[in-house]
């Protein structure tokens, strides 16, 4: 659960920073959405970086989910009979939503990849380049695909917020109070940094900062 | 005080329980809250009818043995012991709801009493330490240090209640697995067993059927003992050192 998020830290930061090309232009974004495929050749085929990538994605979101899956069901096995009456004290609104919220991306990284990455499902009629196909995607006439895209980025910071708490915890970092206040404070750090970060494209483009 | 209180009952381990109500009129602020239960076991047993079964013992925050969910928080909402609990954190005519600790490995005996059985078992599987038999050696021989006392002190003070798993939306008994992995991992005569402690503990932990703990923070803060959640880093850090020697 831990290691497998730390990998999808990693990569949602280096997604963001490509997203974050957009303010430098059509040219440049297009330029490294280029360079991604192009990345290591001739060492490697066309694309082939990008395929390293899906391969190491593919196989952290199934132990991921396999883990998740596995905490969740022993978890209603540890408890069949319900309390009547239970409240949570501590509990984080972050942590309450760790599941469903994961659940909820999980369906995201779906749509999103049907969305830029397959070009399945075709918002705003389909262009050639990337940073034409983000920008007509997020216009104010489609204003719904923002909706989706920040609500998904309302999941995500909630997810990295218990999740970054979380894994240093499995992993045996926080043996501290101290430890654990800094492990706290980077969970809610990297939410607000990555989903704000990757926020600001859907958003800019809306209110028409960048077009 | 006038209490209603609404309370599990269950005749035996087989048997289906439901919540029953019951009126008490004439409750001081000044009771304990098992006093305020032997009240109405009392008039229980005027009426001719079955008391209702708890547990408890030493009565001075001690011993571990009192449990019971009180309006849906383990040992009640203050922090510490059901039996150090008293009438006055409750208001006059409030309706009190109290449920035995919900767990699979605690299963109900009769009402509100659970067999915390499960916890003795994962003492038995690694939460000890072996020492020869014979003469003591010289106490000052094996320096610890102060740091370390303390934190193996005050994690040695979880009495075992079981208020971590009651109060876990995981039913996971992890803050009780640190508490003791902790205690003896601080100190020099823990050391020749640390790596089979936590490995075996923990597999019995998941024998038993608790969940696994997703860091939510529950069990800290139900804990009548406050013992911290690093306990918890510290077990995964235990078990990581554990793998990593080989077990």
């Amino acid at each position: 659960m831990a290691v497998t998020g730390l990998v999808f830290i990693g990569y949602v930061l280096l997604h963001m920073y490509g997203n974050l090309k957009v303010f430098a232009g059509q040219e440049a974004f297009d330029e490294y959405a280029h360079h991604l495929r192009t990345f290591g050749e001739p060492m490697l085929p066309y694309g082939g970086l990008l395929w390293v990538i899906r391969v190491v994605l593919l196989l952290s979101i199934i132990g991921h989910a396999y883990a998740a899956f596995t905490l969740w069901a022993r978890a209603s096995k540890a408890r069949t009979q319900k309390y009547v009456v239970k409240k949570a004290v501590a509990a984080t609104l972050s942590s309450k939503m760790m599941r469903w919220g994961g659940v909820t991306l999980l369906l995201f990284v779906i749509f999103h990849l049907l969305h830029f990455t397959t070009r399945t499902i075709n918002v705003n009629g389909d262009k050639d380049s990337p940073y034409d196909r983000v920008v007509s995607s997020f216009q104010p006439e489609m204003w719904w695909v923002a909706v989706i895209y920040l609500l998904a980025m309302c999941a995500l910071a909630m997810h990295l917020r218990h999740g970054v708490w979380s894994a240093c915890q499995t992993l045996g970092f926080t043996n501290t109070a101290a430890s654990r206040a800094r492990a706290n404070f980077a969970g809610v750090f990297l939410a607000v940094v990555i989903a704000g970060g990757f926020a600001l494209v859907p958003l800019s483009i809306l209110f028409g900062i960048v077009d | 005080m006038k209490i209603t209180l609404n309370i599990w009952r269950q005749a035996n381990a087989a048997a289906k329980g439901a919540m029953q109500k019951y009126e008490l009129d004439d409750v001081s602020e000044d009771m304990s809250f098992l006093e305020m239960l032997d009240l109405l076991n009392e008039n229980l047993n005027e009426q001719g009818e079955d008391p209702v079964a708890f547990d408890s013992d030493c009565r001075e925050g001690i011993c571990g043995m009192c449990s019971l969910m009180i309006n849906g928080q383990a040992h009640g909402p203050e922090v510490t012991t059901t039996c150090q609990l008293h009438m006055r954190s409750f208001k006059d005519g409030e309706t009190i709801t109290i449920e035995p600790w919900r767990a699979e490995p605690f299963p109900v005996l009769k009402d509100l009493v659970v067999d915390r059985s499960a916890f003795d078992r994962i003492i038995q599987s690694g939460g000890y330490i072996s020492a020869n038999t014979g003469s003591a050696p010289e106490a000052n021989n094996l320096p610890v240090e102060k740091a370390k006392a303390d934190r193996a002190f005050d994690v040695a003070t979880c009495i075992g209640c079981g208020a971590c798993v009651a109060a876990c939306p995981n039913g996971s008994a992890s803050l009780f697995l640190g508490a003791k992995i902790t205690h003896l991992g601080s100190l020099p005569q823990g050391q020749p067993e640390r790596d089979t402690r936590v490995v075996d503990m923990v597999a019995q932990h998941d024998h038993e059927g608790f969940g696994g703990c997703t860091n939510i923070g529950e069990c800290t803060a139900a804990c009548p003992k406050e013992i911290p959640l690093d306990v918890i880093s510290q077990l995964n850090k235990d078990l990581r050192t554990a793998m990593k020697h080989g077990y």
